[in-house]
């Protein structure tokens, strides 16, 4: 597909860049930044933002996709769940994560109910005009995870459960920024995660850490404008918190989205797949709600999975360097031969919102001028 | 999947509301938004549930981007972005 350069403004883009080319010299050394967000990535690549971008400007993507830091033991679990009779509800970008042995689609290609849903409220209805029982093996950050909460709390039907691989965003951020080597100077946080928790979420990180946070939106100049935003703060020396998204995003957020997520999920450590045991990344169901918890309402017999080897082309899978900002996809050697959507050898070729999968569709450091 | 999509509330029940996404009318729950809305409303709709509750004035900038992006086919068949505001559309009922 072409990279269209349509803006709203063109003059305000190109003034944009020559703002970012300006504080990038000023700063004096290469800059990488990161975001953690699927849809900015889209958004950078679908609009050609890297064309825009200074050279000395590195703007990474990190474990910003939720499906794609779903771990193998997850969806094990899933899978396991399905083999055993269970019907397994899910949103579309699950069914081709690799599990250790099997997918969710080859659990489904072999039997197994699984179907796919945009919604937990489908989930729902699926489970009310059923005896079975369903589960709604429920991914996503924050913002997903409160619909999650909000199903939970709405006395669903007995037979429904849910077996969670949410995400939580923040520590994830810690994790990166701890990273030795990390060259992350700053971090663009994704405006709609953001409506949920507030911009105030990050000031502790930006307390410890010393590197400065803005808020951003998805639009090309709420990108951009978030990245000149980030660039002063580092060249002003002066790490803090900045909202460039204020019509979606408060520094308190969504209080009674907040509540209801906390009342049924905890903070829980757990690994990520790629990156690292994240200490309060993962978001389980509090023994309130065990009822519904389906790690408790099963028994998940995962080591019936674990005496196969795993497929030898995931040994080069270098998913989890991508989203930790080392590495990116040109650097991987299946990137685009035998890693692609139809076949895909790591989860940020499945996803959606995978950096892999998003390169792969509308290109990565798209070069206008040798299209021209 | 992290980006909802906006759309002009036509009525309420309970806390369930009607919501217009360019002339595709579908059920959004309120159990979750920020604040009180009322018939007129702008909400960001994520997964079948209103997150926001979009101020007036912010309306017509927020439309622009998924103006854009649901011109159709004005990414071809595989532009995610305008595939998530779609599947965001499908997530309410």
């Amino acid at each position: 597909m072409t990279n269209e350069l349509q803006f709203r403004d063109p003059a305000l883009a190109r003034s944009l860049a020559a703002t970012l080319a300006r504080l990038v010299d000023e700063i004096g050394r290469p800059v990488a930044v990161m975001h953690v967000c699927g849809s900015h990535e889209q958004a950078i690549a679908r609009f050609g933002l890297r064309s825009l971008f200074p050279k000395a400007l590195d703007v990474i993507m990190g474990p910003g996709c939720p499906v794609c830091v779903t771990d193998v033991p997850e969806v094990d679990e899933g899978v396991v769940l399905a083999r055993q009779g269970v019907r397994i509800v899910t949103f579309g970008d699950m069914l081709r994560v690799p599990g250790t042995v099997q997918s969710l689609a080859d659990a489904q290609a072999s039997g197994a109910n699984i179907e796919v849903i945009y919604s937990p409220r489908q989930a729902i209805e699926i489970a009310r005009e059923t005896d079975e029982e369903v589960v709604l093996f429920a991914t996503g950050f924050e913002t997903t995870a409160v619909a999650t909460a909000a199903v939970i709390l709405d006395n669903p039907p007995k037979n429904f459960s849910v077996l969670s691989a949410h995400k939580y965003i923040p520590p994830v951020m810690e994790i990166v920024a701890e990273m030795p080597g990390s060259r992350v100077e700053g971090f663009l946080a994704a405006g709609h995660a953001a409506a949920i928790t507030g911009s105030a979420v990050f000031e502790p990180f930006v307390e410890r850490h010393q590197v400065p946070v803005v808020v951003a939106g998805f639009e090309p100049m709420d990108i951009l404008a978030g990245l000149v935003e980030l660039l002063e703060l580092i060249r002003n020396k002066t790490p803090r918190v900045a909202n460039m998204f204020p019509r979606c995003v408060s520094a308190e957020g969504n209080i009674p989205a907040q509540k209801q997520l906390w009342r049924v999920f905890k903070p829980v450590g757990g690994k990520w797949r790629g990156i690292a045991h994240v200490p309060n990344g993962n978001l389980r169901l509090r023994d309130e709600f065990a009822h519904v918890d389906a790690r408790k309402r099963f028994t998940i017999d995962l080591p019936s999975l674990w005496d196969y080897a795993p497929p030898a082309l995931a040994g080069q899978c270098i998913c989890g360097d991508i989203m930790a900002g080392i590495r990116n996809p040109r650097d991987c050697r299946l990137f685009n031969r035998e890693c692609v959507p139809e076949n895909p050898v790591g989860a940020c070729m499945v996803s959606n919102e995978g950096t892999c999968k998003i390169w792969h569709l509308y290109g990565g450091v798209p070069d206008l001028e040798a299209t021209a | 999947m992290c980006l909802g999509v906006p759309g002009r509330v036509i009525s309420i029940h309970d806390y369930t509301a009607v919501v217009d996404f360019w002339g595709v009318r579908k059920d959004v729950r309120l159990d979750i938004v920020d604040e009180p809305v009322v018939p007129g409303d702008y909400i960001l709709n994520h997964v079948g549930f209103a997150i926001r509750r979009i101020a007036p004035e912010s309306v017509a900038e927020t439309l622009e981007l998924y103006e854009m992006l649901l011109r159709e086919n004005a990414g071809g068949e595989d532009d995610l972005m305008a595939l998530d505001v779609r599947g965001e559309i499908a997530g309410a009922s």
